[in-house]
């Protein structure tokens, strides 16, 4: 139900092929590569004017690579759109805040049990209310944890391991978080008195609007040999965990953005949009950013990882089973919110470049040396989340990827009605009975934050999955169905 | 960007069309007034500010390089004590925006109640105040347009 921005993208993008629309390099003034949109002609009708601009924009930053690109499932945002992937050089190219977006590493992991959906459906209204009860989530919740300051840097610089050392996981969990969950970048001398306030009290929370904890069972299996490598079965229940950095996260954008705007007119940088705002990447400022934004990266690891610990805690009591009986083993955790130094092949010459991924995932191929041992073979686990009904994927990751995106997936649905259009249109309470008619438990704090995630708005799950397993950017493994959502 | 017809100056804001965040217009007579309607503009988008009372005040002084830096830097100051003081603001008193040498000054009082969530429900929260078609135009009045990240 897309509302006036609908255009006829057609007309202004060429086609490459049945998933590939490039924006031509003389559609703006002083684009350096084209646009490159990876989507079907059917998603090609839900796609936003804007997003075609905010792609044009991104393609005239100092650096970029090849293309600026668009996942399928992007749409509009600020600076770069939603789904967005860039790549900038090194040594002349530049780090943009606005490639990140606020919510940094906002993210996405999957738990795997050994319990089966027969076993755990009768039972899901009353697991959704502990696990809601648990993991505090929506605005103003506080988390469980009282943190010190020494606590809260060692998060911002060890991320998910910090957490595993003060008993919230094991060494497993470590391993199978992207990074390793954390990235070494991280300067928390470059984080806000403000970002440390924020941050301190809300360890281990989920936050509100799409972000959510979703208990799940596998209900078709696409690859038996990589969902074995990943250890999913059909009829397994799983945990997705979906959420970010919160406030530290938020405080330190805002903060930078400031920063890189000042830096921006010092190194006489011209942009079509001030949400863009960058410095050469290897500048003081761009480094600042860099270490500040890693140290968020790490906050939102740290936090899925409280987070999973308490949602073992509470299966562990619930079904009066320890964590190992249960088998809740984390499969994989996916940061899809983030810029990282990589490096990639361009015209056949290994270069290190900086890739902003703002809702989009990485999805390295098989053999790549920042994939874990376990799953090496087969390439990451890229985790897609589905919207709140709906269901989610588990696909891996390819070689294609890496000539074709950077070595990127999509990161999602994608929406195509506001949250305002939801409200009017549907009543939470109504959602709450259709999902719970289909099998599917849903808590929130409030109706209305149901109705704003209503699984009308987001355009359907498989279609965008579809594209990217199409293009061969990534390949799926298991499609997961929710059996119950808690919700901020 | 004008004030549109029917808009008037009985409209304090208007929230317009945006696909995944919140983007408003806020009116008014002058820059202190539309400053005011803007932040009420953004706690309404979080939750209805109609019946709460003004019994917390907190100060808030600030100066930024441009008018445009100086609203989304007010609008994040707000933000920022909601989360970290805990208040929701439903009052505003902007006492004057000054051109200073090298850019402009904001004085403030912004008043409000302790967030309770035994009685208070919100919808999406709103992560933070972007400079995407931000706006800060002098017409008749005063608008602005403003997209938040929820």
């Amino acid at each position: 139900m897309p509302e006036e921005t609908q255009i006829d993208a057609g007309s202004i993008l060429t086609k490459i092929n049945d998933y590939t629309w490039d924006i031509p390099q003389d559609y703006k003034p002083g684009m350096r590569v084209p646009g490159r949109i990876f989507v079907s002609r059917a998603l090609l009708s839900s796609l936003e004017k804007e997003t075609i601009e905010q792609t044009a924009n991104v393609a005239t930053l100092p650096g970029i690579q090849k293309y600026a690109m668009a996942m399928p499932d992007a749409h509009t945002g600020y600076g770069f759109p939603i789904g967005g992937v860039a790549a900038f050089d090194r040594e002349n190219g530049i780090i943009s805040p606005g490639g990140v977006g606020y919510d940094i590493n906002c993210g996405v992991r999957i738990i795997k049990t050994n319990l089966t959906v027969d076993e755990v459906r009768p039972r899901m209204k009353d697991l959704i209310e502990k696990l809601f009860n648990e993991i505090p989530s929506g605005v103003g919740s506080k988390s469980k944890i009282r943190a010190s300051d020494r606590e809260l840097t060692d998060a911002f610089l060890h991320g998910a391991k910090w957490a595993v050392e003060s008993g919230y996981g094991t060494e497993d969990d470590i391993r199978h978080c992207e990074e390793n969950g954390y990235m070494d970048a991280a300067d928390p001398s470059k984080v806000s008195e403000k970002a440390r306030k924020r941050g301190k009290p809300q360890f281990g929370t989920l936050g509100s609007g799409n972000h959510f904890l979703e208990v799940q069972y596998v209900d078709e299996v696409y690859d038996d040999k990589v969902a074995e490598v990943f250890g999913l079965t059909k009829g397994q229940v799983t945990i997705m965990v979906h959420c970010g950095s919160r406030g530290a996260g938020h405080q330190i954008c805002t903060d930078h953005l400031g920063i890189l705007e000042k830096a921006t007119r010092k190194y006489g940088i011209v942009l079509p949009d001030r949400q863009l705002a960058c410095a050469p990447a290897e500048s003081p400022e761009g480094q600042a950013y860099f270490g500040a934004m890693a140290s968020a990266a790490n906050y939102a690891w740290a936090n899925r990882q409280v987070i999973t610990h308490w949602v073992r805690e509470t299966f562990t009591n619930f079904f009066g089973r320890d964590m190992d009986d249960l088998g809740m083993e984390l499969v994989y955790d996916v940061a899809h919110n983030v810029a990282k130094l990589e490096e990639h092949t361009i015209n056949g010459k290994k270069k290190m470049l900086y890739v902003h991924r703002k809702g989009a995932t990485r999805a390295f191929p098989p053999g790549h040396h920042d994939v874990p041992d376990t799953y090496r073979k087969v390439g990451q686990p890229v985790l897609i989340p589905g919207s709140m009904g709906t269901p989610s994927f588990v696909l891996h990751g390819t070689q294609e990827a890496m000539e074709l995106t950077f070595g990127s997936a999509c990161h999602g649905a994608g929406r195509v009605a506001s949250r305002a259009a939801a409200k009017r249109e549907f009543r939470g309470e109504d959602i709450q009975k259709e999902l719970a008619a289909a099998g599917i438990s849903v808590r929130a704090t409030h109706p209305s934050v149901i109705a704003e995630e209503a699984p009308a708005v987001y355009k359907v799950s498989g279609d965008v999955v579809d594209v990217v397993h199409n293009l061969g950017i990534a390949r799926k493994v298991v499609r997961v169905m929710p059996l119950g959502v808690a919700k901020g | 960007m004008s004030l549109e017809p029917g808009a008037g100056r009985k409209t304090k804001y208007e929230y317009l069309y945006h696909i995944a965040d919140a983007k408003f217009r806020a009116y008014g007579c002058t820059l202190e007034e539309v400053f005011g309607n803007a932040a009420l503009a953004m706690f309404n988008v979080m939750t209805d500010t109609t019946n709460l009372k003004h019994e917390i005040m907190q100060q808030v002084d600030l100066t930024s390089h441009d008018i445009e830096t100086l609203l989304v830097d007010w609008l994040s100051e707000l933000l920022y004590l909601f989360e970290v003081e805990g208040i929701i603001f439903s009052k505003f008193e902007v006492g004057s925006i000054k051109h200073t040498g090298d850019g402009f000054s904001l004085s403030a009082k912004a008043m409000g109640e302790n967030i309770d969530l035994s009685k208070h429900s919100f919808d999406t929260q709103v992560k933070a105040v972007t400079f995407h078609e931000l706006k800060v135009r002098k017409d008749d009045g005063f608008c602005v347009q403003v997209v938040l990240d929820t």
